[in-house]
Order: C-alpha cells, then structure tokens, then sequence
C-alpha cells in the first residue's frame, strides 16, 4: 500500500464538524512520518442537512505523485477505511451525491475495513450492514453516534478516539505516536484527548466478515439514462396522484422511486393505532408526505419515505401515540399498520418493548441538559464508552426523562 | 392569449407596400404570426420595436399580452415562462439592458425555450452611448442562443417570421436572436413589401410546445438542480439541437421562397460580386450597405472585390462559408466588434473564420479588420483602405496577423 483512503461516512449537520476533524486528522498524523495528504468532502452532498448521509474523505500517499492519482476526484473509487460515525448508517446511505441505496461497505476494498462507532453486538450490525462480495473487517468502536450541530461541537473525543482507532488499523502510514502528535498540535487538541486516542487504540475490536455474512437485500438502483433517452428541456415527469389504499379506502400518494430519503433517518415513529383519535395532524404535518391514510382512518407513517424528523411526534395530541424510537433497533421498513392489523395483540407487545426502551427513546440529537457532553466524556474515558440516557426526550412524551 | 383569426384563404391577395423602419418591419412581422405575450422595457434602439407592437395592439390589429418589466432581467424571465405554458411569445433590449438579462439569457436554451428576441445592437457602457457595435448579441454566442444579423426592413421582416418557424421547430427549440443595427436599421424608414396573413398562417404552423408543455394535464417538473451525474448530458442535447438547426433553417428559407416568391436561396450569407472575387470582404449587418457602394466603385476601377454578408452566425455555415471564402486570394473580416486579448487581436467574427479555414484545403490569407465602433460610420475610405492591404496580402500571398483598426482618428 502506497497509499490509504478513507472516508468517512457521516449525518448531515449533526456530525459535519467531526468528520472534517477526522479527515483532516488523518491527513496531520500522517504527515508526521513524512507523507503528503489530502481531506475534502464529496462536492454533491448536501452537509447542510439534517441527517442526510455525506461523506468526507482523507487519502494520504507516500509521494505527491500516487497523491494526485486519487485528485480531482468526487469520490475515490474504493477505499481501505471505511469510517461510519452513526452505527444506523449500516443500513446503506442515499445522500445527494448519490442515486439508489449504496451499501455502507461498498467502496471497503477486499480485506479493508468497516470502522463503526457503535454499541450494538457484531452480529446485530451485520443484519443490517449488506452482503459484500469479498471479505473484509468490522472493527468497532464502543461509543454512541456523536450528534452535535453546524455551528456547535460536541467534545466527545470522538474525533481522536476514531484516530486513535486507524493507527491500530493502519499502523504503517498512521503511527500512534503520529496520531498523538498530531493531536497535540491541533487547535481542539489537549493531554486529555490524547489520552483517549490511545485507550481507543487499546480497545478497538475487530472481527473477519466473511462474503457469507450481511444483509441479503439487493439494494435498490437506478440506472442513469443516456443523453438521448433523457426528455429535452430539463424537464422530469412529475410523480402520478396517489391511490386509495384499498377497496377504494385510504390514500396512499406516489413517490419518487428513484430517491427515497430514509437513510437520513436516525429514529423512527411508532405508531399506537389503538389511541389514534385520526386528528390527521401528522398527515398533514409531516414534511415529506411519508404517512399513507389506512382503510380505517389511521395514519401509517411509510418507512420508504419517512426521514424521523420527529414533526408527527411534536403534533399528535395523544400522549404516547406516536413516539420517536432510535432507528438501530429495527431491522426493516415492514408496515406498522399492516402489523398492527394482523395481529393487535402481538402488535402491542412488540410496540411496547420499543417505546418503552429508554435508551432507544432518548433523542439522537439535539441538546438535552447542561453538562451532558461532560458527563458522555467521562464515561466514554472510564467505561471504553457507556451511553449515557439521561436527559430531555421528545418534546411530546414528558414522562420519557430518565 | 391572442385570438387566432382564421382569415379565409386569399391567395389573391397581394402584398402592401410600406415605408417603415426595421422596427417596424419586425412588428408587422409580430402582428402577422399572431404574437401571444411580450414583454418591454424601454432602452435605445430596442424601444423602437416595443412602441410599434404597442401601437398595433392599441390599434386593435394586435391581440397580445403586453407587458412592461421592471427590468430586462424580469423582461426576459416573464416571455420564458409564457413560452413554457405554450405561448408565443417576443421581447428584446439592446447593449446593456440585454447584458442586465443575462442569467435569463443563459437559461433559455437549456429549457429548450423558443423566444424570439429584437436585439437593436448597441455599444455596450461605458461610455453610455446609442450606436452599434455587435458585442451586445455576441456575448451569448456559446450558450446556445441563434443568432443573425439583418440589414434592411425587409429582411427584418421576413426574417421575424422565420425566427419563428425556426426555434419553435420541434427538433430546434431554442432562442433566437435577431440581431438590427441601431440607427441604420432600427431607426430608418425603408419601403418594406408586407405579405397578406393568408400567406403567413401558410407559412407557420401554430407553436406546439408537445410533452415540455407546463400544464396541469402535462404533469412535469421544469429546471430541477442537477448536480454533475446530468449537466453533460443536457449540454449535449443542446448542441444537438442547434445542430438539428441547420435543417430546419434551410427547410424554412425553402419554404418561404415557396409561399413568398422571395427570400435569398443561401439562407447563410449573401454573396455580393463574389463569383470572380479576388478579395472577398466579410461582414455582418448594415456594414453591408457601404461595402456594396464601395465595391461598385472599386470594381469601376477593375478592382474584382466581392461581399459576403453573413446573416447566420450561430448555427455558423463552417462548410459552406469555407467554399465560398477558400477562393478568393485574400479575404478582409470587417468586424463590427471586438474581443480585446484574442487571437491576433482580432474581433469574433475574424476568428471564427479564421478557426473555420484551419482544416480547409485551401486558405487565403486573411486579414482582419476592426471598424464602425459605437455607430461610427462606416466609410468608404475605410473599405479602400481595406481592400488595399487584402491585395498585398494576396500579391504576398502571406496573411498578415495585424488587426487594422479603420475609421479611428490617429
């Protein structure tokens, strides 16, 4: 290897600032033993976002020369780091940049590997994450998706625990003494974050993924058309008016099937249809149009189409109908409605469970009390990262606060 | 929307003969294709065109929507959404007031627009001043827009009609500048056959926006952002669609000699006494008219000098100015333009033969004139002048790389 890519594949807004510390990162430690680097973003993303799946990239070479094969490049087309700083991006990202659903392993080179933050089990991440056909690494790093905003920082370490983490992955062109050098000199850095960088070198645990293992879903594509194929005058088909859900009941809308936006969705609604009083708030509150009108009055949030922005949980006046609940827990977009009316009983057990898993309910982000940064850190530093489930839910469910 | 008037045929009827201004011209030529929308705002020579269309809907021969913008920007974005619901539609402005319109003049051709435009060439500020100089229209000369350029009443009226049949042509759709001289053309009364609307509605069809029409029924989305996965292939559908151009321009001059009985066999340039030209001279606009008297002259003196006037300029005739051009033993570009730091200085028109005679067999050395700024007259001192330093490029037989500057006092 001459050369070492990485992206780092992050939530729009919430987690901009971490990955360009962690790209530019890369690209400082590196430098201390000599080699030149480069950090950007992908041009087409669209990090102003909430929550929209973006990337940014450092690749770093042994001369100027290998540097400028990867240049002036979007995208590098393969990379052997693949950092996801949400474990819910397992799930596969369409960004801006991007058209269908591109697995989060799928620029990972043969034998590279998948570095996660996340607090999930291997195996739970590996329903999620899609098959590849080649083996690679999962390499895990004990900690809770690190949500902080465009213009504030969240000093979760984060940034030089991943860092730490990739001198343990790519020794060769990241020392760890680089790292901590490289950390020491930056504007953000301090002993302490040095410290952190080095329990994460400790502690990262890596597992083989063999071509047998992952999600079997093929996920879903799209085919760009060729000049001539395309209509003349920047001209799209609109998307058709809906259809009744069924029996000439309900209404279910069309959608653009060739951009669905549900990997920008880090927690989902459910739904408890048995309190719904049909006000059609979240219906006509929600800014995506992602609840389809059931046969009997209801609303089905549609999980193609919802990115859990949370708008329907702030709007329903029905405590506890419909609750925001983190999107790590769920394995697929299956109808809650259709659930619901197959079998009420099971519905009401499983939606219990979800509900009523406070560390799954706290909101992924947003600011919730003062000091809370303090306190994660702490308890990324002593635990190698617990989560922290303290502090104000959603702002619909008071009896949520732990 | 205008009310069409189905006029019973009246193929007997015959043309009337009128003294009016290239203006005018243009908008007899509008009342004639039965205009749906069209946008004014006043500037120098322009506002001459956007008076006469007032006064033919105020005279109750013109049904139209007239509207007046609060600025060419508005002007032009007002006619390109008229278009896009299927109207036909017209504006235009001159010198800056075209350059204020610019970011709606960049967007017409990618959406496929068919507007028609009057531009009464006019020197671009500073200094404020009213006379020609062909830089105005010439600035949007790569983004897809077609251009030509008239030099009497008469050709500004058939041509308006024209313009039409071109850029609402299916296979073209696109913008079309009609490019008049201020003063010489826009502002001077010339006697000008105006055809019978019997005649036109056999002309030109009705525009037919098809599937890019903007309606309910026509559910679409127009000008959505792309990012660079799509811009490359709309550019290439653009440049296929001026190339498409090509055919639809001489089916369309066929078919006006046609229903008209008039109208130049070679829609792409007149050729003036070229046919045993020693020294072609090349121009385009009312710099014709004293070339013409210049050549008389000259060629009173045994002095064989031809004209070729070119009216197209986008699509540009390549093949066909090639062969008329590689024959003669010199050629002199008079532009009425200019392109400060170019190739050898020169203005467009210059390098873009000059590019087009690079693959040609045969290539005549080539001199370049600039001549005529801001309205100053083009004399026919100038044209000896010019003629004299064409024959000792071709007795040299070397082309001289100097751009001559004519007319300027020194």
């Amino acid at each position: 290897m001459a050369a070492l890519i990485c992206e780092v594949v992050y939530r729009g807004i919430f987690q901009k600032n971490l990955a360009a510390r962690i790209t530019r990162g890369i690209v400082l430690s590196a430098r201390k033993s000599g080699r030149w680097g480069i950090a950007f973003g992908r041009y087409g993303d669209s990090p102003q976002r909430n929550g929209i799946p973006a990337k940014d990239f450092a690749i770093v070479a042994d001369t100027k020369e290998e540097l400028e094969q990867n240049m002036a490049r979007y995208e590098p087309k393969h990379v052997d780091v693949t950092i996801a700083v949400d474990d819910t991006l397992s799930k596969g990202v369409e960004s801006w940049a991007w058209y269908g659903l591109q697995p989060i392993n799928r620029l990972t080179v043969p034998n590279g590997t998948l570095l996660m933050t996340s607090l999930q089990s291997f195996d739970s991440l590996l329903k999620d994450i899609h098959k590849k056909d080649a083996p690679y690494k999962l390499a895990l790093l004990r900690a809770k998706a690190s949500f902080s905003g465009l213009w504030v920082y969240r000093e979760d370490h984060t940034e030089v625990r991943i860092l730490g983490a990739l001198a343990k992955i790519a020794p060769s062109f990241l020392s760890l003494d680089g790292v901590c050098q490289a950390i020491r000199e930056s504007e953000w850095g301090s002993d302490l974050k040095v410290e952190s960088a080095k329990k994460a070198h400790e502690r990262i645990e890596t597992r083989e993924v063999k071509m047998t293992e992952g999600n079997t879903e093929i996920p879903y594509s799209f085919e760009m058309p060729k000049w001539w194929e395309m209509r003349e005058g920047v001209t799209i088909p609109a998307i058709p008016v809906g259809k009744p859900k069924e029996a000439g009941k309900g209404y279910v809308p069309e959608r653009n099937p060739y951009f669905k936006k549900f990997t920008t969705r880090t927690m989902r609604p459910v739904i408890d249809f048995d309190t719904c009083v049909k006000c059609t708030l979240c219906w006509i509150q929600c800014p995506d149009s992602c609840f389809d009108v059931m046969p009997d009055g209801t609303y089905d949030a549609n999980m193609e189409a919802c990115c859990g922005c949370g708008v329907c949980e702030a709007v329903c006046p029905v405590e506890h109908c419909i609750t925001m609940v983190n999107e790590s827990v769920f394995d697929d977009n299956a109808s809650q409605w259709e659930a619901w009316r197959k079998d009420k009983g099971a519905y009401k057990v499983w939606m219990t469970s979800k509900i009523g898993d406070k560390k799954a309910t706290v909101r992924s982000h947003g600011f919730r009390f003062r000091g809370q940064y303090e306190k994660e850190l702490e308890a990324n530093l002593e635990g190698g990262g617990v989560e922290i489930t303290a502090g104000i839910p959603g702002e619909n469910a008071q009896h949520k606060t732990v | 929307m205008a009310v069409v008037t189905q006029a019973a045929p009246a193929a007997h009827e015959a043309d009337k003969e009128l003294l009016i201004s290239g203006s005018e011209a243009v908008a007899e030529a509008l009342t004639l294709a039965d205009l749906d929308v069209v946008t004014a705002y006043p500037i120098r020579p322009y506002d001459t065109v956007m008076q006469a269309i007032a006064k033919k809907i105020s005279g109750g021969q013109l049904v139209a929507e007239y509207i007046v913008a609060e600025g060419e920007h508005s002007q032009f974005e007002i006619v390109k959404h008229a278009s896009t619901v299927g109207a036909r539609v017209f504006c235009g402005s001159s010198g800056v007031g075209w350059m204020y319109a610019m970011e709606c003049l960049v967007v017409t051709p990618p959406l496929r627009v068919p507007m028609v435009a009057l531009v009464g060439n006019r020197a671009l500020d500073d200094p404020g001043a009213f006379g020609v100089e062909h830089n105005d229209a010439l600035v949007v000369r790569d983004v897809g827009w077609l251009l030509c350029w008239i030099d009497t009443s008469q050709e500004a009226l058939d041509t308006t009609l024209i313009a039409y049949r071109v850029a609402e042509d299916r296979r073209v759709f696109l913008p079309l500048a009609i490019s008049a001289d201020g003063a010489f053309l826009t502002h001077s009364q010339a006697l000008t056959m105006v055809p019978p609307k019997a005649k036109v509605d056999q002309f030109l069809p009705r525009y037919n926006r098809g599937d890019l029409l903007l309606h309910p029924d026509n559910p679409i989305t127009v000008a959505p952002q792309a990012n660079e996965d799509w811009v490359i292939e709309i550019r290439r559908q653009n440049n296929e669609a001026m190339a498409r151009a090509v055919t639809v321009i001489e089916e369309a001059y066929a078919d006006f000699r046609r229903v008209f009985g008039r109208g130049p066999e070679n829609p792409w340039f007149e050729e003036y006494m070229t046919d045993d030209a020693e020294v072609i001279l090349v121009g385009m606009g009312t710099i014709s008219l004293p070339i013409k008297v210049a050549i008389r002259e000259m060629r009173a003196k045994g002095k064989k000098v031809g004209l070729v006037r070119l009216r197209w300029f986008r699509p540009f005739p390549t093949e066909r100015l090639v062969a008329a051009l590689s024959k003669a033993q010199a050629l002199g570009i008079i532009d009425r333009d200019y392109s400060f730091g170019s190739p050898f200085g020169s203005g467009v028109v210059a390098n873009e033969i000059r590019a087009a005679l690079y693959n040609a067999d045969r290539r005549p050395p080539l001199l370049s004139f600039i001549c005529g700024l801001g309205g100053r007259e083009v004399t026919l001192e100038d044209v000896y002048k010019a003629t004299d330093l064409c024959y000792a490029a071709a007795t040299s037989g070397k082309s001289d790389p100097k751009t001559h500057w004519l007319g300027v006092r020194e």
